[in-house]
């Protein structure tokens, strides 16, 4: 570009050379660059890409659907894996109590786990940006009140937060309406304490940018306070940011099976991989083993996978390690 | 180079009495268990100046005088705890002030290029109709400063302190503002860019008919650049004149030992006296005359009272009883 600069005639209007595609300039980049020599980040990012893929196509996948009571037949109820003695091929990993195929009941379950992980950890983002760049830019009382919020709240374990809020919700909504909000109820009661995070690495970036001159520049020019902390501040957090929320993201998934294995997450109609592991931990003992540990693994590779490319990315934008 | 007089055209800034003071107690619970009191730092107390329209006053002391918190009061980045800034009307409406800050590494950010940079207020401003009048009037500010309109393509990274303070006075210029606040704008660069940047400013005022205030402890530098000069001491002003007086005729005594700082390349074995002491906290200045532990003319009343800013004959101010005492009896048979 500088050459390009040097050799153009001097008009203003010489048109700047074309930018190669967003596909390409993404190709080309450091970030790529850093994946393609990371061989566990890329098999990590794969498996994620591979396990989004089936639950966004469930429904082509599975062999029924695990929420469709008339699809299920008690005669197929408990049937070990295809592998083993009595397997069937069309349960290929074996079936519940109730007939349900694990292997749909999972791909299924999959798709609440990952969706609900995706809106916690969006919902508590926006939350978490929200707070930390007004607490950050206004200082003072606001500050303070904010962050001892914030503070109160991760002095709680997030699971008692979770079940606290749960109890809340369902108390306040009717009875009928409590399954259908249940996963709503799950995202709001998870972002209740996972938002402190972004809130401090937010906070806490702003508080140094607000005093350098290029922002005071900014505020003498007349630049709105929000077209400040957006435009100026904000692109400063962003890459600390982007690695807690895909660490947090495994973080979600796995709270929300814990929530849904105590009983007080997803309803056992409609089952997140967390009530899969609760139903089927009820069977380990009488020699189903298969009803809980497919779904615990397929829970383990998803939250691996998460944690090993939250990983890679953390060292692959900490430009001291580069 | 027209020196225009402070007292016959209109003042285009009068302050008047400004102070600022920060409260820099310990917090509340020290104060209640230990007993600490409350203490209060007068960065500024009790200041007052007028600036001509098109002329440069500078303001001229050692770190810690309070002389860019009269900066940032200028602009509006602190808020005055007494005392009033007032502005005459600006060519559309409301006067535009800007300031050009002391670190050029610090003053643009370093994420945007710096064609958005100059552009920036020009689009928060609305001063142009639309985006290719815009990029026009940033190539035209670019070209102005000295550096070519292909540079705003590029990041601020690329270039060196002396080209980032043009880009500064750039967006300073593209508010359309007539005053213009300088703190220390050269104190980071080379000494040979200085003469650069410094001259740039010189052509733009004349140009435009800026208006400025320049802060500096660099007196050489504010020797080329100023109509007047202020001298300030523990956040008051101990002297102001115009720049031929005050370099011709320093009367204050804390005004003679700056000037005997400056290094001379006609006499650079002249005797010089070696600046005595260290400025004093201004959290607890001493009594009277803040200037009196280092003063080789301090006498009793000194320590007493503080002496006030008074108008000579000659249009300067001064603030110091000695010399006061010395002109007035110098003055009688005459």
């Amino acid at each position: 570009m500088e050459v390009d600069a040097m050799t153009a005639p001097p008009t203003p209007a010489a048109t700047p050379p074309a930018r190669p595609g967003l596909l390409a300039r993404l190709a080309d980049s450091d970030l790529c660059w850093s994946l393609h020599r990371s061989p566990l980040a890329l098999a990590a990012g794969l498996v994620l890409i591979l396990v989004s893929l089936a639950a966004l196509f469930a429904p082509l996948l599975a062999t029924q659907n695990p929420y469709d009571l008339a699809q299920l037949d008690l005669t197929n109820a408990e049937l070990p894996p295809m592998w083993l003695e009595d397997g069937q091929a069309a349960y290929a990993l074996g079936s519940d109590n109730q007939g349900r195929d694990v292997y749909s009941a999972i791909l299924y379950g999959s798709r609440i786990s990952l969706v609900i992980g995706a809106a916690t950890v969006a919902l508590s983002l926006a939350i978490g940006l929200i707070v930390g760049l007004s607490a950050g830019y206004s200082g003072g009382w606001v500050d303070n009140l904010l962050m001892r919020i914030g503070d109160t709240l991760l002095s709680i374990p997030t699971i008692l937060v979770a079940i606290l809020v749960t109890a809340v919700f369902r108390q306040l909504l009717p009875p009928g309406l409590r399954e259908a909000f249940s996963a709503i109820i799950l995202v709001v009661a998870i972002s209740m304490t996972n938002w402190v995070q972004y809130a401090r690495t937010v906070r806490a970036s702003t508080l140094v940018e607000r005093r350098k001159e290029y922002v005071q520049a900014a505020r003498l020019i007349g630049v709105r306070p929000l077209r400040i902390m957006i435009g100026h501040i904000l692109p400063n957090p962003l890459t600390p940011v982007l690695v807690t929320a895909t660490l947090n993201l495994g973080l979600a998934i796995l709270i929300e099976a814990t929530l849904s294995f105590l009983g007080i997450g997803m309803p056992p109609t409609e089952p997140s991989l967390g009530t899969l592991i609760r139903i089927g931990n009820q069977y380990l003992f009488s020699g189903q083993w298969w009803v809980v540990v497919f779904p615990a693994a397929y829970l383990s590779l998803i939250v691996l996978a998460v944690n090993l490319l939250g990983d890679w990315l953390r060292d692959a934008l900490n430009p001291k390690l580069r | 180079m027209p020196r225009n007089n402070a007292a016959t055209a209109a003042p285009l800034l009068e302050v008047e009495d400004l102070a600022c003071w920060f409260d820099i107690s310990p917090p509340l619970m020290e104060r209640m268990l230990e007993g600490k009191p409350r203490q209060i730092l007068k960065a500024v107390d009790g200041v007052s100046f007028s600036v001509a329209r098109g002329t440069t006053l500078s303001i001229v002391g050692e770190s810690g005088c309070g002389k860019s918190t009269i900066a940032r009061l200028l602009v509006g980045l602190h808020k005055p705890t007494r005392g009033s800034i007032r502005f005459s009307q600006g060519a559309h409406g409301a006067l535009r002030v800007q300031m050009i800050f002391q670190d050029p590494y610090a003053s643009l950010n370093p994420r945007w290029r710096v064609g958005d940079i100059v552009a920036e207020p020009i689009r928060t401003l609305k001063l142009r109709p639309d985006e290719a009048a815009t990029r026009r009037r940033v190539d035209e500010l670019l070209s102005l400063v000295g550096l070519s309109p292909a540079d705003g393509r590029k990041y601020p990274h690329e270039f060196s302190g002396g080209q980032r303070q043009r880009i500064s006075i750039a967006r300073a210029l593209a508010t359309e503002a007539e005053f213009l606040v300088c703190d220390e704008p050269t104190s980071a660069l080379d000494v040979s860019v200085q003469a650069q940047i410094l001259n740039l400013m010189r052509d733009l005022q004349r140009k435009f008919g800026l208006t400025y205030v320049f802060i500096s402890h660099n007196l050489s530098v504010v020797r080329h650049m100023s109509e007047r000069v202020a001298v300030m001491y523990l956040g008051r002003l101990v002297e102001e004149a115009a720049a031929e007086t005050l370099f011709a005729d320093p009367r204050h005594p804390y005004t003679r030992l700056l000037l005997d700082t400056i290094p001379d390349l006609e006499a650079p074995n002249r005797h010089r006296q070696p600046m005595g002491g260290e400025v004093p906290s201004p959290i607890a200045p001493p009594p009277g005359c803040t200037f009196h532990p280092r003063c080789p003319l301090v006498r009793e009343a000194c320590r007493k009272g503080r002496p006030d800013l008074r108008l000579m004959p000659d249009g300067a101010r001064l603030a110091c009883i000695a010399t006061q005492e010395a002109e007035a009896r110098l003055a009688v048979p005459a």
